[in-house]
């Protein structure tokens, strides 16, 4: 058995593979279902209906896809430039950490200057997070795979430190929370009383930014060149390490802006269980969009249109919502296969 | 001075070689993956799930051996999965590595949700007890550490011996070390490099199972989520520290559980003056100071992380 290259399929067939990745995931997953003792296609239909069945799913759905087109793009960057930052979870925690050191009334200003403060420091703090492990790379030569998963526990420690300490909040019962950011801080939502807010807007426009970054800049010609060859893009002149390092601010800077939002926007202070996980399954949103920008934002809303379809599903059906986090982690891996039948044939002799 | 007293006594050694042994089990398994030229970074799902399918098994009427053994394959199988996919198929074995851990975890969860859907407080298992070796246990201090462990601890310290004597001792172990040195020169001994390395990692993983059981079935004695809490990271980490070799990567997993064991004591000194958080970062931000510490004389296999292609070179 060999691979064999093979040409480039046209843009149609391209898309072809991650909806087959999908359908093969569905069949995996079912699996599962039908040993939890229900019915594929009712459980299917359930997800369906809790992620996009009426308006109320629909918003939940864009919603908890906020974080995750942040958390996704910081990893579609950093992994084009063959930078491994498995560690956006403790990104996102540190730009929530911004959030509320600087907006719980440190800064009296009005709105229009206090966010902008805030994303910029936010950005700042998580950039800085992923320099160390970028620098550890390119000048120790230490692989920034385990500095960047250390750091997570790390980083969740510190916050848990933060929250039973100098952020705790004081009328907050004894529970590790942060107080609650001020009017001033807070995104405003997008329709009124419903969750649904601005960071969703953000993310949109971030993930254009990005695009046009990756495609229409120099930068984003050498982290391809870097993420592609790195011997042959010194070869050719581009500072390899330099590049890293910007990759590395602006993917951290990407995971902490996931992290201001939700603070800002839907949950209104910090707590330990701000992500469930965010950082690790922008991976899968980033891999399932094949490292694209604009893609990153469609499979953003479908992993979190799974998340948020299992939860109403699991409630009805009882089958244990972990079903959700399954196909997530099956989807990555299915789709990684998918990828490679875009650029191979396997030869059987 | 107090603080130094505890390193003579015999209870904190106990403590240090339990807490070394899944770090043990893990760190050979990742050890051999690598050898072989495979990045596994599923060992954290992988741990996971031998630590679920060890307990499970007892916990629904099996013997303790038999649930290592069930362990034991469960990892194997994850690891014939990590296996297929960045062996044969060449693809990235970071990407593959995550999604193997995410995979693992979650089907691990799931399975706990719809096997035990109405407990609240895990279920207790009877566990492993400690077999004092006669005459040796009765060294001071280190005897009760190294002589009166559960049968998984000496089964750990068999393990890092055979691993050493598999690689550098035999045929196959030859064999296993080119595939990550220089996997042409395997195939042109008429040696299949795909068999050995998907060998490499089902074994491997299978040890990394065994790992995560020995938290369930000997250090413990019931199963909880995230209870492998970067265990399988820090062993990554190890395999580097150990220069991917087995006998320094044993003395580093026992350095390791040292430090580890001592700042849980230390904790008592510091009368609640430090945060708690403090300590329990010390294991993580040490497994990265370690990696800088070797990083630049680290020599790692040649074909680490390569693809291998029958007749490319």
């Amino acid at each position: 058995m060999r691979l064999e290259p093979k040409p480039a399929p046209s843009l149609a067939i391209t898309l072809l593979y991650p909806i087959a990745a999908i359908i093969l995931t569905l069949l995996i997953t079912s699996l599962l279902v039908l040993a939890a003792g229900a019915s594929p296609f009712s459980v299917f239909y359930l997800v369906w209906r809790g992620a996009a069945g009426s308006q109320f799913a629909l918003l939940e759905t864009l919603t908890r896809a906020t974080p995750l087109i942040f958390t996704g793009l910081a990893v579609a960057i950093a992994f084009r430039a063959k930078l491994w930052n498995i560690g956006a979870e403790a990104q996102l925690y540190i730009g929530g950490v911004v959030t509320v050191v600087l907006g719980t009334g440190l800064l009296p200003l009005p709105s229009f200057l206090l966010i902008p403060i805030i994303m910029i420091a936010a950005m700042a703090a998580g950039a800085l997070l992923l320099l160390g492990p970028a620098v550890l790379k390119t000048h120790f030569g230490v692989d920034e795979v385990v500095t960047t998963l250390l750091l997570n526990f790390i980083v969740l420690l510190f916050v848990s430190m933060l929250l039973e300490g100098p952020l705790k909040d004081p009328m907050g019962l004894g529970w590790p929370q942060s107080s609650k950011v001020i009017a001033e801080a807070q995104l405003p939502r997008i329709i009124q009383g419903k969750r649904l807010h601005y960071g969703f807007v953000m993310a949109i426009v971030s993930a254009i930014i990005v695009w046009v970054v990756m495609k229409k800049t120099v930068l984003g010609y050498e982290m391809r060149a870097v993420g592609h060859n790195p011997q042959a893009a010194a070869f050719a002149g581009i500072p390899v390490n330099r590049v890293l390092m910007k990759t590395a601010l602006l993917s951290g800077g990407l995971a902490a802006l996931a992290g201001f939002c939700e603070v800002s926007g839907l949950k209104g202070n910090l707590t330990l269980d701000l992500s469930p996980g965010y950082g690790y399954s922008g991976i899968v949103v980033a891999m399932l969009a094949m490292l694209n920008p604009i893609g990153v934002v469609a499979s953003a809303i479908f992993v979190a249109g799974i998340f948020v379809g299992a939860d109403a599903m699991s409630r009805s059906a009882g089958v244990p919502s972990y079903i959700a986090d399954v196909m997530v982690a099956t989807s990555l891996l299915t789709m990684v296969v998918a990828i490679l039948f875009t650029r191979f044939r396997l030869r059987w002799k | 001075m107090e603080a130094l007293d505890i390193l003579l006594t015999s209870s904190f050694w106990v403590a240090a070689i339990r807490i070394a042994s899944p770090l043990i089990f893990a760190t050979m398994g990742e050890l051999i993956c690598e050898r072989a030229g495979v990045l596994n970074l599923g060992i954290e799902g992988i741990m996971t799930v031998g630590a679920f399918a060890g307990w499970f098994t007892v916990y629904s009427g099996g013997d303790l051996w038999t649930g290592v053994l069930v362990a034991a394959l469960a990892g194997a199988m994850f690891g014939l999965l990590h296996a297929t996919l960045t062996v044969p198929l060449g693809l990235s074995q970071h990407v593959v590595g995550i999604g193997v851990t995410l995979l693992a975890t979650s089907l691990t969860y799931f399975t706990y949700r719809l096997l035990l859907p109405e407990v609240t407080s895990p279920p207790k298992i009877e566990p492993f007890q400690p077999l004092a070796i006669p005459g040796l246990s009765d060294i001071p201090v280190v005897g009760q550490a190294l002589f009166n462990q559960t049968p998984l601890t000496y089964l750990a310290f068999v393990t890092v011996a055979l691993t050493a004597w598999v690689l550098y001792r035999t045929p196959l172990g030859l064999a296993v070390r080119a595939a990550g040195e220089n996997p042409s020169a395997v195939e042109a001994q008429g040696i299949s490099v795909t068999a050995i390395r998907m060998g490499a990692v089902m074994a491997g993983s299978a040890l990394m199972a065994i790992g995560g059981a020995f938290l369930t079935m000997s250090a413990f004695n019931s199963f909880f989520f995230e209870m492998i809490n970067g265990r399988g990271w820090i062993c990554i980490a190890l395999v580097v520290f150990g220069s991917w070799r087995p006998g320094k990567a044993l003395l580093g997993a026992i350095l390791f559980a040292a430090f580890d064991a001592y700042q849980v004591r230390l904790q008592q000194f510091t009368g609640g003056i430090v945060p708690y958080q403090i300590f329990l970062m010390m294991p993580y931000a040490l497994s990265i100071l370690a990696l800088i510490l070797v990083a630049r004389r680290a020599t790692y296999p040649k074909a680490l992380m390569v693809p291998y292609q029958k007749g490319e070179r």
